[in-house]
C-alpha cells in the first residue's frame, strides 16, 4: 500500500502531494549517512571516537588540540566531498533513468564520464606542462561536450528518442574509453599512473576548496531537478502519453539532461569517475518509495550521498593502510548489482 | 459542445504519406468509430487528430481553432487520447496513475488541489478501480489494466475522448466491459467519443457514425445501418459477407463469408 501525504495551506493556492513513507525512509537514510560519516570521521591512521567527532564537528572542546586540525581540515571536508558527489551523481541517475524510460540508464550513458575522462587524462598524459588545477574544468568541459554531441547525433526527425539517445551515448562512451586507453598506454608512467587513480574515482584529499566549487552547482540543479519531478512523471508514461497530456516533451527533456549533464558533470570533475552511483541509487531508491519522483528525486539523492560515503569508509578501513579509491569499491557493488538488474528485466 | 475536424488534413508516418487531404468533422456529444482495413491510416489519422503527429499538410481544428496554434496544455485540457499498448513504468499503481491525468490541469505550486483530488477518485469509481487503487499496474489483468488507463484519460477531464483499440489483447469479456464504459461515459457525461476499432460488429453495436477508411481516404460514414453494407465491406475490406439485423439491437450485423474477387486495394 503506498498513499499520500498532501499539503494543503489553507487560504493558499498551493497544494504539494508526496508518497506516506517517503520522510520516513528519509529520515532512516539520513541517519545511516551520518552515522557514516562520523565513523569516517574517526577511522584512520589517528582513530577519534564517535562522541569526540561530534564534538569536535560541533566546536566544543574535545580531548586531544590535534582533533580540531585532523576533523575539520582533514577529514570533514572530505566526507562531505564524498555526500555531496554521491548525491550529484544519483540524482543526475534518477533523471537519466526517467527521460530515458530505462532501469537501466545512468549518466554514463549520455557518455558524461567517457568525456570527462577522456579530457582529463589528455590533461594529465597529452599536456604535463598544464597545472592540475586545471583538471575540474577539463573533466567538466569533457563530459559537456561529448554530451552535447550525443544529444546533437540523437536527433531526428524533431526529437531524440530515448533509445537513440541510449545507443549513440554507447557509441561514443566506446570511443572516448578507447581514446583514453590510448592515451593511457602511450603516456609517461608516471602521468598514466595519476590519470588511473582518477579515472577510478576517488575522494582522496579532497579538501574545503573542492566541496565549495562543488556546492554552487548543487544549490543551482537540484532545486530544478526537484522541480522536474512532474515532467519526469509523466514522460516515465512515453512520449505519446506525456505530449497528450499536454507536456513539451522534447523542451522538457532537453532541460532536464541539461541539469543531469551539470550535475553529474560537476561530480566527475571533482572526484573523477565514481561507477554506478547514478544507476544503483535511484533503483534503491525506487523499491523503497516507488516509481513517482516528487519522492524519489530526495530519497536517490540522499541513497547516493550514502553510498559513496559508505564506499570511502570501507575503501579506507579494508585493507588498511593501503586505501582503495571508493570508484573501485561502489563498482565492485555496482557491476554485480547491474548484472542483477539485467537478469530481472529479463524475467519481465 | 467541444467540436472536432479536420480538414485537408495529410499526414505522414516514417515518411510515408498515409492520410491524403482528408476532411473530417466528428458530431459532438456522439460515440464515433473509426474502421478499415490494416495499414489503412486510421491509427496516424487518430494521432493526427490529437496533435500526436504534425500534419504535412492541412489542420485539425478543435472548436474552431487550429490545433497546431493553440497551447499544447490548452489542447489537453479539452482533448484526451490514449494510444495503443501505453506502458507504465514498472512498480506504477493505479492511483498514481490516474493522478497523471490531472497534469495538465496543475502548476508548479498547485500539484494536488482538492479537485484534482476529487475528479481522480471519480475517475476511479466509474471505471470501478477503486478497489485497485494501490495495486501497481503491472500485477492486474489486461482488462482491469485497460480500465485504468481510459481512468487516466477521464481523470484528465476532456470534453473529446480519443481512443486507439481500446479493446486489442483484451478477452471478449474485458472487450465488452470497455465498451460498455464508454458508452456509459458518453451517455451519462456526454463525452464526446472518437475510436479506431478493429471489430466491425462492435463498431455497429456501440458507435452512432462509423467513418470508414480506405487508403489514406475516407470512403464513406454515417450510421452504422448506412456503412456497414455488402458494397462497404467489399470495397473496404475486399470480403463478401452477409448483413443481418442484429437480434437484440437491431444494428447491423456482419457474417463475412469469402474474400471478394476485386483485385487488393493499394495501400499508400
Amino acid at each position: 500500500m503506498r498513499r499520500w501525504i498532501v499539503v494543503r495551506p489553507p487560504g493558499l493556492p498551493v497544494s504539494f502531494r508526496l508518497g506516506a513513507r517517503v520522510p520516513a525512509v528519509l529520515l532512516a537514510l539520513t541517519l545511516v549517512t551520518l552515522a557514516g560519516m562520523v565513523l569516517n570521521v574517526g577511522y584512520g591512521e589517528y582513530p577519534i571516537s564517535p562522541p569526540d567527532v561530534v564534538r569536535t564537528v560541533l566546536g566544543i572542546e574535545a580531548g586531544d588540540g590535534n582533533y580540531g586540525f585532523i576533523v575539520n581540515t582533514l577529514r570533514l571536508p572530505r566526507v562531505l566531498v564524498a555526500f555531496a558527489v554521491g548525491v550529484a551523481l544519483a540524482v543526475a541517475g534518477a533523471i537519466l533513468q526517467g527521460i530515458t524510460r530505462n532501469p537501466l540508464a545512468a549518466p554514463e550513458i549520455v557518455g558524461v564520464n567517457a568525456g570527462a575522462g577522456l579530457a582529463a587524462v589528455t590533461l594529465i598524459v597529452a599536456l604535463p606542462a598544464v597545472s592540475v588545477a586545471y583538471l575540474p574544468f577539463a573533466a567538466f568541459g569533457g563530459a559537456l561536450v561529448v554530451a552535447t554531441l550525443v544529444y546533437l547525433i540523437s536527433w531526428k526527425g524533431g526529437g531524440a528518442s530515448p533509445i537513440r539517445l541510449i545507443l549513440v551515448g554507447i557509441g561514443f562512451a566506446a570511443m572516448a574509453t578507447a581514446l583514453t586507453t590510448i592515451m593511457i598506454t602511450f603516456g609517461e608512467i608516471y602521468a598514466v599512473q595519476q590519470a588511473l587513480v582518477w579515472l577510478s574515482g576517488s575522494v582522496y584529499a579532497r579538501g574545503w576548496a573542492e566541496l565549495f566549487a562543488l556546492l554552487p552547482w548543487l544549490a543551482l540543479f537540484l532545486p530544478l531537478a526537484f522541480a522536474g519531478a512532474r515532467q519526469l512523471n509523466a514522460l516515465n508514461l512515453g512520449d505519446d502519453v506525456a505530449r497528450s497530456l499536454g507536456g513539451r516533451v522534447e523542451l522538457q527533456r532537453l532541460s532536464l539532461i541539461v541539469v543531469c549533464v551539470a550535475l553529474a558533470g560537476a561530480a566527475v570533475a571533482t572526484a573523477g569517475a565514481i561507477g554506478f552511483v547514478g544507476l544503483m541509487a535511484p533503483h534503491i531508491a525506487r523499491r523503497l518509495v516507488g516509481p513517482s519522483h516528487e519522492g524519489l528525486i530526495p530519497v536517490a539523492a540522499m541513497t547516493g550521498g550514502m553510498l559513496v560515503v559508505l564506499a570511502d569508509l570501507v575503501g579506507r578501513a579494508a585493507f588498511s593502510p593501503i586505501e582503495i579509491p571508493c570508484g573501485l569499491i561502489t563498482s565492485a557493488i555496482g557491476a554485480p548489482y547491474f548484472l542483477y538488474l539485467l537478469y530481472r528485466s529479463r524475467n519481465l | 459542445m467541444a467540436t472536432l475536424k479536420t480538414e485537408d488534413l495529410s499526414l505522414s508516418y516514417d515518411g510515408e504519406r498515409v492520410i491524403r487531404e482528408l476532411s473530417l468533422e466528428i458530431p459532438p456529444g456522439r460515440i464515433t468509430a473509426i474502421v478499415g482495413p490494416n495499414g489503412c491510416g486510421k491509427s496516424t489519422l487518430l494521432k493526427g487528430m490529437a496533435r500526436l503527429l504534425k500534419p504535412k499538410g492541412g489542420s485539425v481544428y478543435l472548436d474552431g481553432e487550429a490545433i497546431a496554434k493553440m497551447p499544447t496544455k490548452e489542447v489537453a485540457k479539452r482533448l484526451g487520447i490514449l494510444s495503443q499498448g501505453p506502458v507504465a513504468p514498472e512498480g506504477l499503481t493505479v492511483r498514481e496513475l490516474v493522478a497523471q491525468g490531472r497534469y495538465p490541469h496543475q502548476s508548479w505550486f498547485q500539484q494536488w488541489s482538492r479537485e484534482d483530488e476529487r475528479i481522480s477518485a471519480r475517475a476511479l469509481k466509474i471505471t470501478g478501480m477503486t478497489a485497485f487503487a494501490d495495486r501497481p499496474l503491472d500485477t492486474l489483468s489486461g482488462g482491469q489494466r485497460q480500465r485504468a488507463w481510459i481512468a487516466m484519460a477521464l481523470a484528465q477531464d476532456t470534453e473529446i475522448l480519443l481512443l486507439d483499440e481500446p479493446t486489442t489483447f483484451l478477452d471478449m469479456a474485458h472487450q465488452l466491459e470497455v465498451l460498455h464504459l464508454l458508452e456509459r461515459l458518453n451517455a451519462e457525461e456526454d463525452r464526446t467519443i472518437l475510436m479506431v476499432v478493429h471489430d466491425l460488429n462492435h463498431a455497429a453495436r456501440y458507435a452512432h457514425h462509423i467513418v470508414a477508411i480506405a487508403a489514406g481516404r475516407v470512403f464513406t460514414s454515417g450510421s452504422p445501418a448506412a456503412v456497414v453494407t455488402p458494397d462497404v465491406l467489399r470495397e473496404v475490406f475486399n470480403v463478401e459477407a452477409d448483413i443481418v439485423p442484429d437480434p437484440r439491437t437491431g444494428a447491423p450485423l456482419c457474417i463475412p463469408h469469402g474474400l471478394s474477387s476485386a483485385a487488393p486495394q493499394k495501400v499508400g
